[in-house]
C-alpha cells in the first residue's frame, strides 16, 4: 500500500509528478524540472518534503549502550544537542542500513532512518535490544521538511533561532508549532531539517515558500544532489552484500569497540568506492561494468549527468583504490565510453 | 502540450514532417519532452543507417534516465542534428523545432496519426 504525506495535496497543487517511492506518494519533480531544482540548492534554497523518512527513539539507562553496540558509529562522546551519522550492519559484515542519531539528553537518542529499510531497521534494533532501555518506533509523529541552500539560513532565520554548526540541532517553534531544527541534509549543501507534527507540516511548507527565493524541489533533485555531493544511498553505494568500509565509511566504523559485525568487518576483502567522471559521450548509470586496462574491476552504484558540475559523474564499486586520473571505460549499453578516476566527493560547498 | 496539425505523430511519441513523398524530418513531441522531463544526452543514428518502423534508431537521456527513440516510419538515415549533440535541451524548448534526423525512402507510413488522434492517444496514456 502506498501512504501519503501530509503534504500529498500541496505537491499535487503545485502539478508535482507525483511516483510511488519507499512505500509513499511523493514528487519527483515540479514542472521546474530537475535541473533548476538542482541549481536552486546549489545557489539559493530549495524546499523538499522528505516525510516518507522513518524515525525511532531509544530512552533509558541503557539506550547509549545498545546505539554502540548495534551501529558502527561510537556515540559515547556525542553531546546533548548533537547529530552523528552510523551505519547497521549484520553479523556478516553487510549494512542493514545508515542513519544519523540525535542525541536529545543523556538517556535519550532520537534516530533518522531510511524510508524503505523501516521495518527491517524496526525488526532488527528491536531483536537486538539488551538491558533497561524503551524503543519506539515514532515514525507516524512526524513529518519533515528540508530546506537546503546557501540561503536557508536566512530565510529559516526569519521564524527561529537556528542551529549555528554543521550535525547539530536544537527543540525550537515555527509559527508557534513545536519542532526540532539540525542543520543536516543529503544535498551537500548548507541547509537545515525541520521535524515537526504531521498536522503542522503544511503549514510551515506554505509559510517557506511565500519567499519568493525558495522553490519546491522533488525526489529527482535530491538524487542529484546527493550523487553530485557524493553522498552514498542504501540500495547503491551500501547494501546487505557490502560493508561500510568497502564503500569508503571509515568515519563511522569505529573498530576499537564491540558492535554487530565487527570482526566480519575487519576480515572482509576489501573492496573500495571510486569516483569517476566520465570524459566520453554519454551518461554511466548504476550496474554498469567498470573496465581498467582492459579488465573489468567492478561496476558502478550510481551515476547520473550532474548539473551544477555539467558532466556526468559515477560512483563505482572496484577491486582496489585507484589513483585519481587513471583511465576507465564504463560499458553503457555495450558501448564503451571513456572516463577517469576522480576524488570524492566530486562537489564540494565553499565555506 | 503542443501538437502542431501540419505533423503527423507515432503512437511511441515521434513527429514526423514530410518534406517531400519519400522524405521526412523526426522529432519528439512535446508531450515525450514533457514526460521526458530536462533532457541532457542525445545519442543520434548514424547516416545511412537504416530505420526499420517500431524499432529503437537512437537514445535520449534525461537526468533521470535514458530513453529510446522508435523509427515513427521506415527508411535510410541521411543526416542527424548534430546541433543536439551539445545543446540537448533545444528539445525541450522546441520540440518540433529540435528534429533529431532526416529520414529518405521512406515507406511504412500507414499507422501515422494526425494531430487530433495523437491527442487522444496521450489523453488515454495520462
Amino acid at each position: 500500500m502506498t501512504a501519503k504525506t501530509p503534504l500529498y495535496d500541496e505537491h499535487a497543487a503545485l502539478n508535482g509528478r507525483i511516483v510511488d517511492f519507499a512505500g509513499y506518494f511523493l514528487p519527483v519533480q515540479y514542472p521546474t524540472g530537475v535541473i533548476q531544482e538542482h541549481m536552486a540548492v546549489r545557489e539559493k534554497a530549495g524546499l523538499f518534503d522528505v516525510s516518507h523518512m522513518g524515525e525511532v527513539t531509544f530512552s533509558g539507562k541503557d539506550a547509549l549502550a545498545n546505539l554502540n553496540y548495534i551501529l558502527t558509529n561510537d556515540y559515547t562522546n556525542l553531546k546533548t544537542g548533537r547529530v552523528r551519522y552510523g551505519v547497521m550492519c549484520y553479523e556478516d559484515g553487510g549494512c542493514v542500513d545508515d542513519l544519523i542519531v540525535y542525541r536529545m539528553g543523556e538517556e535519550d537518542f532520537f534516530v533518522v532512518v531510511n524510508a524503505s529499510n523501516r521495518e527491517k531497521d524496526v525488526a532488527w534494533m528491536k531483536e537486538h535490544l539488551q538491558g533497561d532501555v524503551t524503543f519506539k518506533d515514532v515514525s507516524d509523529e512526524y513529518a519533515e521538511l528540508a530546506l537546503q541552500g546557501p540561503l536557508s539560513g536566512e530565510i529559516l532565520g526569519k521564524y527561529t533561532e537556528l542551529p549555528q554548526k554543521y550535525y547539530s540541532f536544537i527543540k525550537t517553534t515555527i509559527l508557534g508549532k513545536d519542532v526540532i531544527v539540525s542543520q543536516t541534509g543529503y544535498t551537500g549543501e548548507y541547509g537545515f531539517e525541520i521535524y515537526c507534527a504531521p498536522q503542522d507540516a503544511v503549514e510551515i511548507w506554505r509559510e517557506l515558500l511565500k519567499d519568493e527565493r525558495v522553490i519546491p524541489c522533488g525526489l529527482g533533485a535530491r538524487d542529484t544532489l546527493r550523487l553530485e555531493a557524493s553522498m552514498p544511498l542504501y540500495g547503491h553505494e551500501m547494501d546487505e552484500t557490502i560493508s561500510p568500509l568497502e564503500t569508503g565509511l571509515d568515519f563511522g566504523v569505529k573498530m576499537n569497540k564491540d558492535f554487530i559485525g565487527r570482526d566480519a568487518i575487519a576480515s572482509r576483502t576489501n573492496r573500495h568506492r571510486i569516483g569517476i567522471k566520465i570524459t566520453g559521450r554519454g551518461i554511466a548509470r548504476e550496474h554498469c561494468d567498470v573496465y581498467i586496462s582492459d579488465a573489468c574491476v567492478g561496476h558502478t552504484t550510481s551515476g547520473t549527468h550532474c548539473p551544477y558540475l555539467k558532466g556526468a559523474y559515477a560512483m563505482a564499486l572496484v577491486d582496489q583504490a585507484y589513483e585519481p586520473g587513471t583511465p576507465v571505460l564504463v560499458d553503457v549499453r555495450g558501448r564503451k565510453i571513456e572516463g577517469v578516476v576522480t576524488e570524492l566527493p566530486f562537489y564540494k560547498r565553499s565555506k | 502540450m503542443k501538437t502542431p496539425a501540419e505533423l503527423k505523430y507515432a503512437k511511441t511519441h515521434e513527429w514526423v514532417r514530410f518534406t517531400s513523398e519519400t522524405e521526412c524530418e523526426v522529432g519528439l513531441s512535446d508531450y515525450a519532452q514533457d514526460a521526458l522531463g530536462d533532457l541532457v544526452f542525445v545519442n543520434l543514428p548514424e547516416v545511412d543507417a537504416a530505420a526499420v518502423k517500431g524499432e529503437t534508431i537512437c537514445d535520449v537521456e534525461s537526468v533521470k534516465a535514458v530513453s529510446d527513440v522508435y523509427a515513427p516510419v521506415s527508411g535510410t538515415v541521411c543526416e542527424v542534428n548534430e546541433e543536439l549533440l551539445d545543446s540537448p535541451e533545444k528539445i525541450n524548448s522546441d520540440p518540433y523545432g529540435a528534429w533529431l534526423f532526416r529520414l529518405t525512402d521512406v515507406t511504412d507510413t500507414d499507422d501515422l496519426m494526425d494531430a487530433e488522434a495523437y491527442i487522444s492517444c496521450c489523453e488515454e496514456e495520462a
